[in-house]
């Protein structure tokens, strides 16, 4: 853990990469770049979504949520206690 | 040779999926699994996830209530009741789950949360005693294996129509995964599983509703084409049904619009879905497992909010496929069209269908792994809390006692594997049915309504005697069976028709029926035997729990929008507009 800011008396620090926040945000901006790429490299195929570069929106707007997830757990993280042996491998 | 293997493939898939959807849909598996392994990993850790678990907004359990519930049944039935029947099809949801969700969180959590008890079942054990908590663990653990099996069956449908394999060896494989997933992932894990697969399936079904609104020229287009469609086809429901939930009658299956109104206001939303929503313990579990009675009230209440938006993602692009789709389209005129999922085209192939005609690769692997997220997390909820209720309340309480955690826990384990094998052979028995909702709802009209009359008679009627718990239920079951035997269609070939009452309707007849008889028996069984001590009582019934044993103290301080009641008085009135508009 990089900073582990100690409010209260009790030990504790981040959730980190086990916040769900961060998995979900990390999944959808994965998803939103892959379709975004798609969209701006890849066959529109336009005759099916009637003409809307569907994979280029979708894939702006799960970049958005995405980031906007990651961005709130950093803002606002979840703090746990401190239990038994630490794993210092986690991230 | 190499030349006609690519199209021998290409026939026998319904979609045809690109190595960039393969991509997606294997990162997806990856997260999964890397959630499952670090928990499994970092048992010296497992502090984060069962704390940061606990300490988790609730927003996330509220989530997590609703995903447990939207797995394959969710996802396949109400999108083929929708293209079937139309928008009545909301009733599911806006007569249905919600107003029984808030039910669950207003009035029968605090008895759940209060009592302290490990399941449902152990609810029934503590208020009624052996006989009650025997008829429920089974029917409990029966009905798990059965639905487990058909959303078993339902991902096997998915995986031949992506990979074109048969279908016995994709029931295998999927159930190999699942079992697989269990094991990793196991319970621990299986919170943060249900939230991410609810963003997955919204990032998945949210598209594919926008592109097909906008191919059918948005509202207006669809409610023009489902007229024309109508017009052409007497034997379907007329348009004006299609596209009014009220009074829902091609639904129900009841000629008078009164009846009608009558069935799904009693049968579909009294007593199927507060038996469904307030007894059933896979549900009940999620809000059981929260910090405070504050939280464990507000989590069916907070999961309404969303519940109440899925139709549109569900039951949209139903109503969507069935005009747009030309084999969904053929099949509602009457025709026998060959192809879907198992051999003919039926309406659960409907969200299959639309997937093919509207998305382009690489949205197409997002919603492919939503539907795999989604039934996977549906059969994964459904084996668990099996392994639970036949571990603890069956096999500890009545087979073996007294012996080590340890024990208990491969007890489990050998459950685990014992269901899957179970919901294989389910799953092969569900491709004979056509409409997997109605077989659905008769299941439910047994096990669910009876269940809910007896547990709002004990909690609120401190009179109420164990025998009459048993009586209730078994007697309730009992007649609810007789009903489905005597109408229409209910039981299929099998039934004898004495009742004119067909599709759903005999369903809710059936769940009407089974809650009358419970309520009666129970009373008229309660007046002539002897019942509890009311000692015994305290945190079961209303009557003998302090008022402060019930309601979070800390409550009063919070916020409206953090307080129980003022959040469900918003989601009541938003539920009820809905009604009005649609």
């Amino acid at each position: 853990m990089p900073t582990a800011p100690v409010r209260a008396p009790q030990r504790r620090h981040r959730a980190g990469a086990l916040d769900i926040r961060n998995i979900i945000g990390g999944l959808l901006a994965t998803y939103g770049v892959i379709l975004t790429l798609m969209g701006l490299l890849g066959d529109p195929e336009t005759d099916k979504t009637g003409g809307v570069n569907a994979n280029l929106w979708a894939g702006l707007a799960m970049l958005v949520v995405g980031l906007v997830f990651v961005a709130w757990a950093a803002l606002r993280p979840t703090y746990v206690p401190d239990g038994g042996a630490e794993d210092p491998a986690d991230g | 040779m190499a030349s006609w293997a690519p199209t021998v493939l290409a026939s026998d898939t319904l979609i045809d999926a690109k190595a960039v959807d393969y991509l997606i849909v294997g990162l997806y598996f990856a997260v999964v699994l890397g959630i499952g392994l670090m928990a499994r990993r970092q048992v010296s850790d497992s502090v984060d996830f069962f704390l940061s678990g606990r300490s988790l907004p609730a927003w996330v359990t509220g989530l997590a209530f609703i995903a447990a519930n939207l797995g394959a049944v969710e996802i396949m039935g109400m999108s083929a009741s929708g293209a079937e029947f139309g928008l009545p099809t909301v009733h599911y949801f806006w007569v249905g789950a919600i107003p029984a969700m808030l039910f669950l969180g207003v009035v029968m959590m605090p008895f759940y949360y209060g009592s302290k008890v490990r399941s449902v079942p152990e609810f029934m054990y503590r208020r009624f005693g052996t006989g009650a908590h025997l008829v429920n663990s089974i029917s409990f653990a029966v009905a798990q294996l059965l639905i487990a099996g058909i959303n078993l069956y339902l991902l096997g449908t998915i995986i031949q129509a992506l990979l074109g394999w048969p279908l016995l060896v994709a029931l295998l494989v999927a159930a190999v995964v699942v079992l697989s997933y269990i094991t990793l992932g196991g319970l621990s894990a299986a919170i943060y599983n249900e939230v991410l697969q609810f963003f997955v399936i919204v990032a998945a079904l949210l598209p594919l509703t926008l592109i097909g609104l906008d191919r059918v020229g948005g509202w207006g287009g669809l409610t023009d084409r489902i007229t024309e469609a109508a017009a052409d086809n007497p034997e379907t429901a007329p348009a004006a049904q299609q596209l009014n939930s009220w009074p829902g009658n091609a639904l129900s299956g009841f000629d008078s619009d009164l009846l009608s109104v009558v069935g799904i206001v009693f049968g579909l939303g009294f007593v199927l879905s507060f038996g469904y929503w307030t007894t059933n313990f896979v549900e009940v579990q999620r809000a059981m497992a929260t910090d405070s009675i504050s939280s464990a009230r507000k989590t069916p209440i907070i999961g309404a909010f969303p519940k109440m938006f899925v139709p549109f993602i569900t039951i949209l692009p139903g109503m969507i496929a069935a005009v747009l789709v030309s084999e969904i389209a053929d099949t509602k005129a009457g025709e026998e069209v060959t192809g879907g999922a198992g051999g003919t085209v039926t309406y659960n192939d409907s969200l299959l269908y639309l997937m093919r005609d509207l998305l382009p690769n690489g949205l197409l692997g997002v919603a492919i792994a939503g539907l795999l997220a989604a039934f996977m997390a549906g059969m994964a909820a459904n084996i668990s809390a099996f392994n639970t209720v036949f571990s603890y309340d069956l096999w500890q309480r009545y087979a073996v006692k007294d012996r080590d955690d340890a024990y208990y826990l491969r007890i489990g384990r050998l459950a685990t594997v014992g269901a899957t094998v179970i919901a294989v052979g389910t799953a092969y028995l569900a491709t004979n049915f056509s409409n997997i909702m109605d077989y659905l709802q008769t299941l439910f009209g047994f096990f669910n309504a009876p269940l809910f009359a007896t547990f709002i008679l004990g909690m609120f009627w401190k009179r109420m005697t164990a025998t009459a718990g048993w009586v209730g239920l078994v007697s309730g079951t009992l007649s609810a069976v007789a009903v489905a035997f005597l109408s229409e269609d209910a039981f299929g070939s099998l039934s004898l028709g004495v009742i004119p009452v067909g599709g759903q309707g005999a369903a809710f007849l059936a769940a009407g029926a089974a809650f009358v008889v419970d309520i009666v028996l129970s009373v008229v069984v309660s007046l002539v035997t002897k019942p509890k001590p009311v000692e015994e009582l305290k945190g079961l019934v209303y009557s003998e729990t302090p008022r402060e044993d019930l309601v979070d103290a800390d409550e009063a301080s919070y916020p409206w929008y953090r307080r129980t009641l003022p959040l469900a008085g918003v989601a009541l009135a938003m539920v009820v507009v809905l009604n009005v508009l649609f």
